[in-house]
């Protein structure tokens, strides 16, 4: 009780190998950006590399959103349909006055500043809704977010009857959302890259700097321990789903301002890539570890894959392969820090 | 027994769960500046007692007073806040997270004006309470990294920065070495000289006579007595605990150990643990015990002779010839079985029933053409429950309902159907209640009867000495020596088991 010793064996030695394996993930995607840059030379060019920012700033909500789920050692499923549904509220309430195509027939564009509010709502509702039936009757959140993503991309269907929303107004695209901040070399920054940031410290303060963001990485370690301390687990469960699903909300108003237009495809396969770029950013599906950093990196070294692959010219379909190898492999390189040894 | 001294007085309290009233009317009054000791036999009452307390059952029936107010805590948090607090036996603890995170969870000290929380506030209060109770842990620790015995010190200081008045501890020693549990009794002592009182519950009798004032004895829901540490003995406690006059501990030392040697270990070392090159041989019809310090490799030597761990080095020879246990299905089907040391994590299948927990290692044997046969298992799962006296309403019962003696009994069952030549028992009575125990050394003993050899890893010497004819004494890893059961004395073995410390 005297000295402090950790209890594992081998202190303090440093181990090649282990080094390279808790790395592995960073230095396979790290070989793979050198390979693509050897064989097409402009990958690393200024105007390639700002693209993969601004795509990492589109993305990188979600990812924070779902990377909370996974603290509490859950998961979310239902981010991209979220997000699929909210590009639609926002096209919708957003298109420009007057066209023949418009779904609200003799409206106006709102201020887009109140509709972000409303899809973040609408997005929080979802999560509310994950996470009271998560922390009130027990489900796992696997099926409790699969049924919510069922849901959500019904109700979408259902609503917009599958049609796709363009000619949306101005003060929602190119005078808000993909307006140009300022230039690097010849290509832009857009104003959704500063949201991502604001969100992005506003994220970390929450989570190293409020009791909600302790309770959250308490509850994933220990749902027990926190209970019999006092926390409110039920309402630290809903309060991170929900806030996922306020910032899944916020992913669908950037990408319907992106795209341009709301279709049924747009959302799809969202809340893989989330989950996919917070495993390899160091959010373990074991509960109670991650950090707002890893998951920066782990979304910038997801959109440095795939735009690896578009400058390779590797299809779309063998994308997926690549994916899911991905996650796999970076599930498993996860596992190895938390498996002991026997 | 002065009336205003009384801090926490439980009058009557009764619960019943279907089937089953597991308080009938309990009491217990706890002065201020005492450690009250609460016995029984598993399954007497206790935890549910306490449970009653923290508002984690609600009791069906009698008051709780706390300094003469009733009250009916609704949760272990409004229990802490009004000054009452449980460092759990099983520690609850948010491990990937710091040692002061763990101690201020729940109320995290805030900034000022501001909605972030302080770590340095947190910091200081966790160092001021550290010094307190001259606890040297660093702060900012990552909690998995410490030692279960540091993990514990914490969960009392926690208990200690809530400003108890009343402080529940349960089991709090079985995870410590002679050397911590001194510390704790310090501040227990320390505790009790602030007037906090302290509700102390374990099954080691000589903890309980060295540091209480009170004992308060339970059997069967039901309150029997309270009396005066200083006027009880052990046998006393035992008589009213099993409400029998228990003379013998253990049954009578038998010693049908043939000539032969069954089992012959050489060298054996262990990947990644602690355990170096041990070696020693075992007769057939042998009860041999492993005796040592919390971490001195016994476990670790039971897991390397089963191949539930992975080998360094070393050879184990069986009947003269060298065998492999790569796996643990290796060694079952080499003739070795193992009775894990934590029964509830790697024992029972809880959440099954007795006969799936009794044939889950031989089923092979039920086998017709490709499928199960349940009139067999059914037919050996009864025959365990005889064998064992197992208590049990039925076979579909599921395991998790019964006590942990007769959990144990399924377990030895389980085994005993796979015929093994040697047994690896790790802790096998362990949170065992007394008139259990004394069963379990009888199943020992009858499997030695039967030729059958056993290998018994124990932390409670008395049963060592009792029950085995040799005795090994492990110590950091390493084979510290071997010691004759009947001509050996609790000195010698403490002195070998520090030998490599």
């Amino acid at each position: 009780m005297t000295t402090t010793k950790p209890a594992s064996k081998q202190k303090g030695s440093f181990n090649l190998v282990n080094w390279l394996l808790d790395h592995a993930m960073l230095i396979i995607i790290i070989l793979m950006a050198v390979y693509v840059q050897i064989q097409r030379p402009q990958f690393f060019g200024v105007a390639s590399l700002v693209n993969i920012i601004n795509l990492t700033a589109a993305r990188l909500p979600m990812a924070m959103g779902v990377a909370g789920c996974i603290i509490l050692a859950g998961t979310d499923l239902s981010g991209g349909r979220v997000a699929g549904l909210t590009a639609f509220i926002a096209a919708i309430l957003l298109q420009k006055a007057g066209v023949s195509t418009r779904f609200i027939v003799d409206g106006s564009p709102w201020w887009p500043g109140f509709v972000i509010l409303t899809v973040m709502a609408v997005g929080a509702c979802v999560g509310l809704l994950n996470g009271f039936c998560m922390g009130k009757f027990k489900l796992h959140p696997f099926i409790v977010t699969l049924a919510t993503q069922l849901i959500t991309y019904g109700v979408y269907l259902t609503v917009s009857n599958s049609k796709q929303i363009s000619s949306l107004d101005a003060s929602y695209t190119t005078d808000f959302i993909t307006r140009p901040l300022f230039k690097i070399g010849t290509t832009s920054v857009p104003t959704y890259v500063l949201l991502a940031a604001i969100l992005t410290c506003l994220m970390w303060l929450i989570w190293n700097k409020t009791t909600f963001g302790k309770n959250m990485f308490a509850v994933g370690s220990n749902e027990e321990a926190a209970r019999v301390s006092g926390v409110n687990v039920l309402m630290t469960i809903i309060l991170v789903f929900m806030m996922a699903g306020a910032l899944y909300g916020y992913t669908g108003f950037v990408e319907g301002a992106r795209i341009g237009t709301s279709s049924p495809s747009l959302g799809l396969n969202y809340e893989s890539d989330a989950i996919s770029a917070a495993v390899i950013g160091g959010v373990s599906f074991v509960g109670g570890t991650g950090k707002i950093s890893g998951v920066i990196l782990g979304v910038f070294m997801m959109q440095l894959i795939m735009s690896g692959m578009t400058f390779l010219g590797i299809s779309g379909n063998v994308t997926y392969i690549i994916k899911g190898a991905v996650i796999l492999v970076a599930c498993i390189l996860d596992m190895r820090k938390y498996r002991a040894k026997r | 027994m002065e009336e205003n001294n009384v801090l926490l007085r439980m009058e009557d309290i009764s619960k019943s769960f279907p089937g089953v009233k597991a308080l009938d009317h309990a009491q217990l009054t706890l002065r201020a500046g005492t450690v009250h000791a609460l016995m029984g036999e598993n399954g007497a009452g206790k935890s549910t007692l306490m449970k009653c307390l923290f508002g984690i059952y609600s009791k069906d029936e009698g008051h709780i007073f706390l300094e003469g107010q009733e009250i009916n805590f609704k949760s272990s948090r409004e229990a802490l806040d009004h000054g009452v607090a449980m460092v759990h036996q099983e520690l609850n603890q948010a491990l990937k997270r710091n040692v002061m995170d763990n101690i201020w969870l729940g109320r995290y000290p805030k900034m000022k004006g501001l909605p972030f929380v302080s770590e340095k506030q947190m910091y200081a209060d966790t160092m001021r309470v550290f010094e307190e109770l001259d606890v040297h842990v660093d702060p900012k620790m990552v909690m998995s990294k410490m030692p279960v015995s540091q993990r514990q010190m914490v969960e009392i200081a926690k208990a200690v920065s809530f400003n108890s008045k009343v402080i529940v501890l349960d089991e709090p020693t079985s995870s410590l070495t002679e050397q911590e549990v001194e510390h704790l009794f310090r501040i227990i002592n320390m505790l009790r000289d602030r007037g906090c009182g302290i509700i102390y519950i374990s099954h080691k009798m000589d903890e309980i006579l060295r540091i209480s004032d009170e004992v308060t004895i339970m059997r069967d829901g039901q309150y029997i007595a309270t009396r005066d540490a200083r006027d009880l003995t052990k046998a006393e406690i035992i008589r009213l605990m099993v409400g029998r006059e228990m003379t013998n501990q253990f049954p009578p030392k038998l010693d049908v150990a043939s000539d032969e040697d069954i089992l012959k270990v050489e060298n054996l070392s262990a990947q990644y643990s602690i355990l170096t090159d041990v070696s020693f041989s075992l007769k057939k019809g042998e009860i041999l015990g492993v005796a040592g310090l919390d971490g001195s490799g016994r476990t670790e030597l039971l897991e390397n002779i089963f191949g539930a761990a992975t080998r360094r080095g070393g050879k184990i020879f069986k009947d003269g010839a060298q065998v492999a246990n790569k796996s643990p299905k290796e060694a079952i089907a080499n003739g070795f079985a193992l009775v894990t040391e934590e029964r509830r994590a790697t024992g029972i299948f809880g959440i099954l029933t007795i006969r799936e927990n009794t044939v889950i290692s031989s089923l092979k044997s039920y086998l017709r053409g490709i499928f199960l046969n349940n009139a067999a298992m059914s037919e050996a799962t009864d025959r365990m429950i005889q064998a064992m006296s197992i208590k049990t309403p039925s076979q579909k019962t599921k395991i998790q309902s019964l006590s942990g003696g007769n959990q144990q009994k399924v377990i030895f069952g389980r085994w005993i159907l796979t015929s093994p030549d040697i047994l690896l028992l790790d802790e096998p009575t362990r949170g065992i209640d007394v008139g259990a125990k004394y069963e379990i050394y009888e199943l020992i003993q009858d499997l030695a009867k039967q030729g059958k050899s056993v290998i018994m890893v124990s932390s409670e010497m008395p049963e060592l000495l009792g029950v085995c004819n040799r005795i090994l004494v492990m110590s950091g890893g390493r084979l510290a020596g071997e010691v004759d059961a009947d001509h050996t004395s609790q000195e010698e073995i403490m002195t070998l088991a520090a030998k490599y410390v």
